[in-house]
């Protein structure tokens, strides 16, 4: 019970939702935030996931709730600041405190630099690098009070290397890696740590639908000759980097990057 | 039981007896027994070593000493061995064994040189050069190479150390990238300012201790169980999509 | 004359024959030759050292070799006596010498281990150990340490490559911290894929297709691109750099 009696918030939780195989098909897979609030929960921690897709994170909640677990959702535009003093209240409120944040809500854009729509850039870099920023800004007073807490935001290789097909995505996970440190460094000695994982290629709804053009016209997956372990990552490969690091275990850890890759930016 | 039926080989682990300073070998070990490895504890420091070894086995958990100059190639080949013999396998290997000098650059000697760099870098790779094959044979394993903060950054106080360090760092990513279809990860951990009997001369100088904690965004030192659980999650199956990477564990120092 | 008056020494300078594939060393010594330095070629290649000294000075240039065996103290100690002897002091050291192992681990001899960690990384603290009180009395210098993008990264090639690559980089870090108060700077320079004697010998024609098609320039890079990067080190327009690391690889670590 590594996250015994801890309270955490998951942004982009409602990829928790375990689909339905006879509705939803073979064909799901957990996202990020989702496999960090099944193995949560698991933990012992209580989770509240926020997330803009209602239908799916209401569900989710209820599926985590029938394993056992402490679930709630709460509806959360990541990039809206409104939102977020709401779902910090929300989870202050419902479980009496907050001890985790993790920021996994994401979408992606694929363009270069000249190909880049300037309303899909801000879009890009509301949601990568404001809403962790603003996550952080309204989750430190409610982990002052604890005297402690930890924010994991969920980054990207492509915020260590830049990934030309999707700049704007790079540039906002780039944003969120530094504003990691920074944030570190600041609250550091209020015991309130924040790091970065960057994951490399891995199975998620949000993957699914970037190579999902690729996939239809048969052309094999681009990614896996460039991963050393010749497969991609599964959610709850990376959720387990979060968890790490969202609990005491990882308690001098802080301003770091943890990336979870298979070995592609060893090389 | 993160660890279950795992069998770990730890380098540096002498210095693990409970109510005494740990280093992050001693620390690693009691950690990892605790979830459910049988380990294998080397060192030069013999007598040290085999009463971390009796503590070990005197709380229930299956641990062994081997002495091991991690710098001498038939050494590590009868460790292995040895290791392979008594619990028939190996997953883990974690390259701790080390040594830190302070000289500048000019202070410091050939000899001081050769033994950092023999010590750290040629012991890391003596030890995953022998690992590999025992790994292969079970169809994978982890290798943890303990760096320092000082083989991502410069400093006043070492020449030899950083320059090791520096080598362990990039020999992972080399070994990782080279071992990664064989189901073997490699890692690299890169421990800040901790207490361990390593550092206990620094610590026993009030005014030099707070010049270094002045550094530390967290202003505290790290404990070697702080470490300690980042060795474990590297090494246990968590990590399973986690190679060539670094692992800071430093309060913040090396992020500003 | 962006080094005019400064004396530099260049280890691994051997190959700096024009119309012969040169080397980085070979290539900085005659950027550095042309921006009005006086330079010292050493290396253990004494044939070819002593042509590019030659041809080095029926260009007018002011050149001297001498023979050196970087992983040796002494020899150390009394090339840069006779550098300062010669030329009156000693402002820039570049540390190249190099030459790479491709075993795997599991087949790498602790021989072969000691040698590439000796000329690598021995040989770069001790030129940086017996430079640094010369550069002292000078007011300051610079020295530039030639790693590789292989002492960022992992790959295939060989391990003690990668090892001692890694090293350097770091050993730079620790000596730009120490000495910057000297105004005595320390950078590594981190050269990706180039076309070299030590790169004609293990590229092949198949392999370098390879590795180019992976390099956002679609190109290798060539020694004077390199050398190009070692001479902004060297000179004083590059004032405020220390510690740093400089990538000259067409883009690929950047992906």
């Amino acid at each position: 019970m590594r996250l015994k009696g801890k309270v955490s918030l998951i942004s982009g939780g409602a990829t928790a939702f375990k689909g339905d195989p006879r509705s939803e098909g073979k064909d799901w897979v957990l996202g990020i935030g989702g496999a960090a609030a099944w193995l949560f929960v698991r933990e012992g921690a209580a989770v509240v996931l926020g997330d803009l897709d209602e239908d799916k994170g209401k569900k989710a909640a209820q599926q985590l709730r029938n394993a056992g677990g402490r679930a709630e959702f709460v509806r959360l535009d990541a990039t809206n600041e409104a939102d977020w003093i709401g779902a910090v209240s929300f989870a202050t409120s419902k479980f009496g405190r907050l001890d985790i944040l993790v920021n996994a809500a994401g979408t992606t854009f694929i363009g270069g630099a000249e190909d880049t729509p300037v309303d899909k850039w801000d879009a890009q870099m509301d949601v990568h690098a404001k809403a962790v920023f603003l996550g952080t800004k309204h989750a430190i007073p409610a982990m002052r009070k604890n005297r402690g807490g930890s924010i994991v935001n969920i980054s990207s290789i492509d915020g260590i290397n830049g990934n030309p097909l999707g700049i704007a995505y790079s540039t906002g996970k780039g944003a969120s890696r530094i504003f990691s440190k920074a944030a570190a460094i600041q609250y550091a000695k209020e015991n309130i740590r924040v790091n970065s994982v960057h994951p490399g290629y891995t199975d998620t709804p949000l993957a699914r639908q970037g190579i999902a053009k690729l996939a239809a016209a048969g052309i094999p997956d681009p990614r896996l000759p460039k991963v050393p372990l010749g497969r991609l990552a599964k959610a709850e490969e990376i959720a387990f980097g979060i968890l790490f690091l969202a609990s005491d275990e990882s308690s001098y850890v802080t301003g770091a990057e943890l990336v979870i890759d298979g070995g592609v930016i060893a090389q | 039981m993160r660890l279950k039926g795992k069998v770990a080989l730890i380098t540096g682990a002498a210095a693990g007896i409970k109510g005494e300073v740990m280093g992050f070998g001693g620390a690693s070990a009691w950690m990892f027994a605790r979830e459910g490895a049988k380990v294998v504890l080397c060192d030069i420091k013999e007598d040290l070593a085999r009463r971390s070894e009796t503590q070990l086995r005197e709380h229930g958990y299956d641990a062994l000493f081997i002495p091991l100059d991690v710098r001498d190639e038939e050494q590590w080949k009868r460790a292995i061995a040895q290791t392979v013999k008594t619990y028939g396998k190996l997953n883990v290997l974690v390259n701790n064994a080390g040594q830190g000098y302070m000289n500048t650059v000019e202070q410091a000697t050939l000899d001081i040189w050769n033994h950092e760099m023999d010590v750290h870098a040629k012991g890391t790779f003596l030890g995953t050069k022998h690992a590999i094959p025992e790994m292969r044979k079970v169809g994978g394993g982890s290798i943890v190479n303990i760096s320092s903060i000082y083989g991502l950054v410069g400093s006043q106080t070492s020449a030899a150390y950083h320059a090791a360090k520096g080598a362990i760092r990039i020999f992972t990513k080399a070994t990782a990238i080279q071992y990664a279809k064989d189901n073997i990860r490699a890692n690299s951990i890169h421990p800040g300012f901790c207490i361990t009997p390593m550092t206990h001369r620094l610590q026993e100088d009030p005014d030099k201790l707070a010049l270094y904690t002045a550094k530390v965004p967290m202003a505290r030192w790290g404990k070697p169980e702080e470490v300690a659980d980042g060795i474990l999650f590297l090494a246990s199956d968590e990590s399973s999509y986690i190679t060539g990477s670094e692992l800071v564990i430093d309060g913040g120092m090396t992020a500003q | 004359m962006r080094l005019k008056n400064k004396v530099a020494l260049i280890t691994g300078g051997a190959s700096a024959v024009q119309s012969e594939l040169m080397g980085f060393g070979g290539a900085a010594a005659w950027i550095f030759a042309r921006e009005g330095a006086k330079v010292v070629l050493c290396d253990i290649k004494e044939d070819i050292g002593r042509r590019s000294e030659t041809q080095l000075r029926e260009h007018g240039y002011d050149a001297l070799f001498i023979p050196l065996d970087v992983r040796d103290e002494e020899q150390w100690k009394r090339v840069i006596a006779q550098t300062v002897k010669t030329y009156g002091k000693l402002n820039v050291l570049v540390n190249n010498a190099g030459m790479g192992y491709v075993e795997k681990i599991e087949n790498m001899t602790v021989q072969q281990w000691d040698h590439e960690m000796d000329v690598h990384v021995k040989g770069a603290f001790l030129g940086t150990k017996h430079a640094i009180p010369e550069m002292r009395k000078a007011g300051g210098g610079s020295i530039v340490n030639v790693s590789s993008i292989w002492g960022i990264v992992g790959s295939e090639g060989g391990p003690a490559y990668h090892a001692a690559k890694g090293a350097v980089r770091i050993f730079s870090k620790a000596a730009a911290i120490q000495y910057a108060k000297d105004n005595i700077r320390v950078n590594s320079i981190h050269p990706g894929g180039a076309w070299t004697p030590m790169t004609e010998k293990s590229l092949t024609p198949e392999r370098r297709a390879t590795f180019i098609a992976k390099v956002p320039m679609g190109r290798l890079g060539t020694v004077e691109e390199i050398a190009n990067g070692i001479l902004f080190l060297a000179s004083d327009e590059s004032s405020y750099v220390t510690g740093a690391e400089l990538v000259i690889d067409g883009g690929l670590l950047a992906q």
